[in-house]
């Protein structure tokens, strides 16, 4: 695997691979000596065109645990006016021995672009609307962990409802195919608005009627909606939204008290999750906080090294 | 200039003929004085020179990608003899003075004649209308703010009615800014929902083509609408006609070769305006421009730099070149496949243009003694695939890079030069 | 990828059996006694070794012996030379410090993976001594490391591959070696 682009790039073998690492990852930062020298030498610039504190921090964090030399490039905007391209911006930073680019951009497929501007590795920590498919391999490790421990292990046969925003998320595309290839049962559920066009031909359920979902499902991954999409006429209030697509209490008592709540964050408390949803016992929300760095260990050491037994 | 007797050509009816060139016209053969140069064309097809409404030669602003010289250049290359240079330069083409330099500027550098278009609005801004008249007095038109609609309906209706007193064309960009806003950058579409790129849905055009149809109706303007690209507008343009309103299309070769598809690894060279669409909108293209609803092929011809394309999809510029691969296109989509004859294809590519914007006295003439000796000797046969790097336009945004594509110029005369091709003979 | 001739047995499940008996006296032996020892195996088949090990020191000495596992992929200095593997479990049975800490695994060759372990092993605790038992010592060192422990020296050609099978992974238990199949002939 030179690239985590997309989690479509995902077979099964590899999905569970990248899972199975984050776990042993996990259990290094149970440590009280939270670092490895996997990566020592290794050179990572993190790239973000698109501001994310949290994604940046995850990604940075994990590369410093696994001893790789590190540093992060907010690139202000990419205009075409501004001059510099994102190419020149990208072969300038390679020139100077860069392993492997960290990049968050606000527009779609600026990764699968860059692959022909960088012999480096590059890892997605978001494109546009497109993937982010290190938050959805940290979604599914956190639902993995939630279902071994009530004792039903494994994502086969799961059913996980996505509720919000589809189609301006980068996080419900990766979802998507991620849950499908470990043989999850995924419903999208959000208004026509906010729906992509040809969402009938992914592999997944959809629906407007979230009541009618919540009682079926093993998780429930709630998104942020942004409040400048009423601005754009995608629905009329967030009071209105909330009566429809939001996991208020009445909602909650509606699902089953074995299944698990995830939002990716941040939250609009009271918008799409009320306060009592995201604070209950069954909310994995934390828990998805603290998946990142071990699942964005995983990925960067299984793009930048390889290991095996070798010959005795 | 040497006269030229060009042996055996086939015509586009199919007939075979002699065509004897002596100094800007075609003459009877008798006519050539001694010491001519003969040809023979056995076995290659003689047709008018192509004409091309909507060309982006980017000068004034933008010689960094194209200018007068080497877009024309390319349109020889690609067998045009004229072409229509639109208003959206820097500054605009909105002033008689604007459109006047410019055709000189045609006459002193070009390989092919420079039509200018006027800009509809001052600056392109959709509000005011420019100096139509006196645009129109300096020789243009055709008239068109592309690159952008006119949005208010106030303004269209307006332009259409002044320029209705002098026989003007109103080309329109048509795409409902609403609709389809400036991130709009892929054919809504599953595979647009899956590459996550902002949808620039059909109707977005669409609504702007039913709306100028009817504005056309209420005022006796003519609206020609540019690059339809969408089933519906074709049906739209096919309802216009059976009434007999005012109204022409056009249709370019990447709409009617290339689908959505194409977008698939973010290749910027794909994104242009309006959208590349899918199969059910390229058949009606194709069927539009077989029954005669779609009048024209334009290759809305955009040379971009790679500065200007080296961005994310959803932040490069719209665009791709097509001059030199147009007519290739036409003969692989239309041509081989029996939907058009070569008097179809001429009729789209020469005639039909030239008229529509009112060049015919001198451009889409018969290939006849007196007639201007502009001409394109093809061999259809020749095929090629394509580099984008061997283009003669100074832009590299071809899309038709890599693809096998007939090839089919050998030469092209303007005004009885040859402009293209004389090595090939 | 190198082919490899027919196997040649060199040593049987009883062999290893008797091996490993003799392995665990002398870490008694040596250590006079078992009661600080930690053995810990390295993945894959150190692993099985040291609880094989585990259970011939309890019986010998009356005392139950914990036995781990530490996993040595993240510590490697030759991960760019090498395809990816699975990450395998390390579990720590026990606090290490000022312990006796064996490690033991199937081959040593290069010496690389023990170095690993070492460096692994410092992340953990800070043992009192470190032993090293292996079932085979084949040769060939590129690091300054010697085994405590030794169950069998086996001189070998670097080109030739030593194959550990143990029941508890394997379905049977043998040490064989194989030559390249270009000079077997």
């Amino acid at each position: 695997m030179k690239h985590l682009l997309s989690t479509a790039d995902l077979d099964w073998d590899q999905a569970n691979a990248l899972l199975d690492t984050a776990e042993q990852m996990a259990a290094v930062l149970t440590r009280p000596i939270k670092k490895i020298p996997a990566l020592v030498g290794r050179t990572i610039v993190n790239l973000f065109f698109e501001d994310s504190t949290r994604t940046r921090n995850s990604f940075e964090l994990a590369e410093r645990r696994l001893s790789a030399d590190s540093i992060s490039v907010t690139a202000r905007g990419s205009s075409v006016s501004k001059g510099e391209s994102m190419r020149d911006t990208m072969q300038t930073l390679e020139a100077m021995k860069v392993d492997c680019f960290v990049i968050r951009h606000a527009s779609s497929g600026a990764l699968e672009q860059a692959t022909g501007w960088t012999d480096a590795h590059l890892v997605n920590a978001g494109d546009g609307w497109h993937e982010h498919p290190t938050q959805a391999l940290l979604d599914a490790f956190t639902l993995r962990r939630h279902f071994a421990a009530v004792g039903h292990p494994g994502l086969e046969g799961k059913h996980v409802a996505i509720v919000g925003d589809l189609l301006h998320s980068r996080v419900v595309r990766s979802n998507v195919w991620l849950l499908h290839t470990l043989g999850a049962t995924v419903s999208l559920v959000a208004p026509a608005t906010l729906r992509p066009a040809g969402v009938e031909t992914w592999p997944v359920q959809v629906t407007e009627d979230l009541d009618s979902v919540l009682p079926q499902v093993h998780a429930l991954m709630m998104l942020r909606v942004q409040r400048e999409r009423m601005s754009g006429g995608f629905f009329p209030t967030a009071r209105e939204y909330t009566e429809f697509f939001g996991l208020t209490p009445a909602r909650l008592r509606l699902l089953s008290p074995r299944a698990a709540i995830c939002h990716p964050g941040p939250i609009n408390r009271g918008v799409e999750i009320s306060a009592e949803a995201a604070d209950s016992a069954q909310s994995l929300i934390l828990d998805q906080v603290a998946a990142g760095v071990p699942v964005r260990m995983s990925v960067l050491f299984h793009l930048l090294s390889g290991a095996d037994e070798g010959l005795k | 200039m040497t006269d030229l007797l060009l042996r055996g050509v086939q015509l586009a009816d199919g007939s075979h003929r002699d065509l004897a060139l002596r100094g800007e016209l075609l003459v009877d053969p008798a006519d050539l004085g001694p010491g001519h140069r003969t040809v023979a064309a056995d076995g290659l097809i003689g047709l008018p020179g192509l004409v091309d409404l909507h060309t982006h030669l980017r000068q004034p602003g933008g010689e960094d990608a194209e200018t007068v010289a080497s877009g024309t250049r390319a349109a020889a290359r690609g067998g045009y003899t004229a072409c229509f240079a639109m208003a959206n330069t820097d500054p605009v083409a909105d002033t008689a003075e604007a459109v006047s330099h410019l055709a000189e500027l045609g006459r002193r550098e070009g390989w092919a004649e420079v039509v200018p278009v006027g800009a509809i609005t001052k600056g392109l801004a959709g509000q005011e209308l420019a100096e139509l008249g006196l645009m129109h007095r300096a020789g243009v038109n055709l008239f068109s703010d592309d690159g952008r609609c006119v949005q208010n309906a106030q303004v269209m209706r307006r332009a259409l009615e002044y320029v209705s007193d002098f026989g003007g064309v109103l080309a329109q960009h048509s795409q409902d800014d609403d609709l389809a806003g400036p991130t709009a950058c892929c054919h809504e579409s599953a595979i647009g929902g899956r590459l996550g790129l902002p949808p620039w849905p059909a109707a977005a055009e669409s609504v702007i083509v039913a709306r100028d149809i009817e504005l056309a109706r209420l005022t006796g303007g003519r609206l020609h609408v540019c690059h339809v690209s969408s089933a519906e507008s074709v049906e739209l343009i096919r309802w216009a006609k059976a009434r007999q309103l005012p109204v022409t299309a056009e249709v370019t070769p990447h709409h009617l070769l290339l689908g959505t598809a194409e977008l698939e690894g973010y290749d910027t060279t794909y994104k242009v305006n309006p959208p590349l669409r899918t199969d059910e909108h390229i058949e009606a293209l194709r069927q539009g421009l077989v029954d005669g609803v779609i009048d024209a092929v334009a290759t809305d011809h955009a040379p971009h730099t790679p500065e200007d394309k080296d961005h994310p999809f959803d932040v490069a510029r719209p665009g791709m070149i097509g001059l030199e691969q147009a007519l290739a296109v036409v003969i692989e989509t239309m041509v081989a496949s029996g939907r058009l004859d070569w008097s179809g294809l001429v009729e789209r590519m020469s005639t039909a243009p030239a008229r529509i914007g009112r060049v015919a006295d001198r451009q889409g003439r018969p290939l006849e003694p007196g007639q201007p000796a502009n001409l394109v000797l093809i061999d259809p046969s020749r095929r090629q695939v394509v580099d984008r790097a061997a283009s003669w336009s100074q832009a590299r945004n071809n899309p038709y890079h890599g693809r096998d594509l007939p090839d089919p110029v050998l030469a092209t005369f303007w005004r009885g030069r040859a402009t293209y091709g004389w090595d090939n003979l | 990828m190198a082919r490899y001739g027919p196997e040649r047995v060199v040593l049987s499940a009883d062999d290893i059996d008797r091996a490993l008996a003799r392995i665990a006296y002398q870490l008694i032996e040596t250590n006079r006694g078992a009661d600080d020892l930690v053995l810990i195996g390295v993945p894959t088949r150190g692993v099985p070794l040291a609880r094989r090990l585990g259970g011939l020191i309890e019986e010998a000495s009356g005392h139950p012996t914990p036995v781990g596992q530490l996993d040595i992929t993240l510590y490697r200095d030759d991960l760019r030379r090498q395809p990816t593997r699975t990450v395998m479990p390390t579990s720590i049975p026990c606090d290490i410090d000022g312990r006796v800490v064996v490690l033991v695994d199937d081959v040593l060759y290069s010496g690389r993976t023990v170095a690993a372990a070492l460096d692994a092993l410092k992340d953990y605790g800070r043992p009192r001594r470190i032993q090293l038992a292996v079932l085979v010592d084949r040769g060939h060192r590129e690091l300054p490391i010697a085994a405590d422990v030794v169950g069998k020296e086996l001189p070998t050609r670097s080109e030739e591959r030593v194959q550990v099978r143990l029941s508890e992974l394997d379905g049977t238990s043998q040490v064989s070696i194989m030559a390249p199949e270009s000079d077997s002939q």
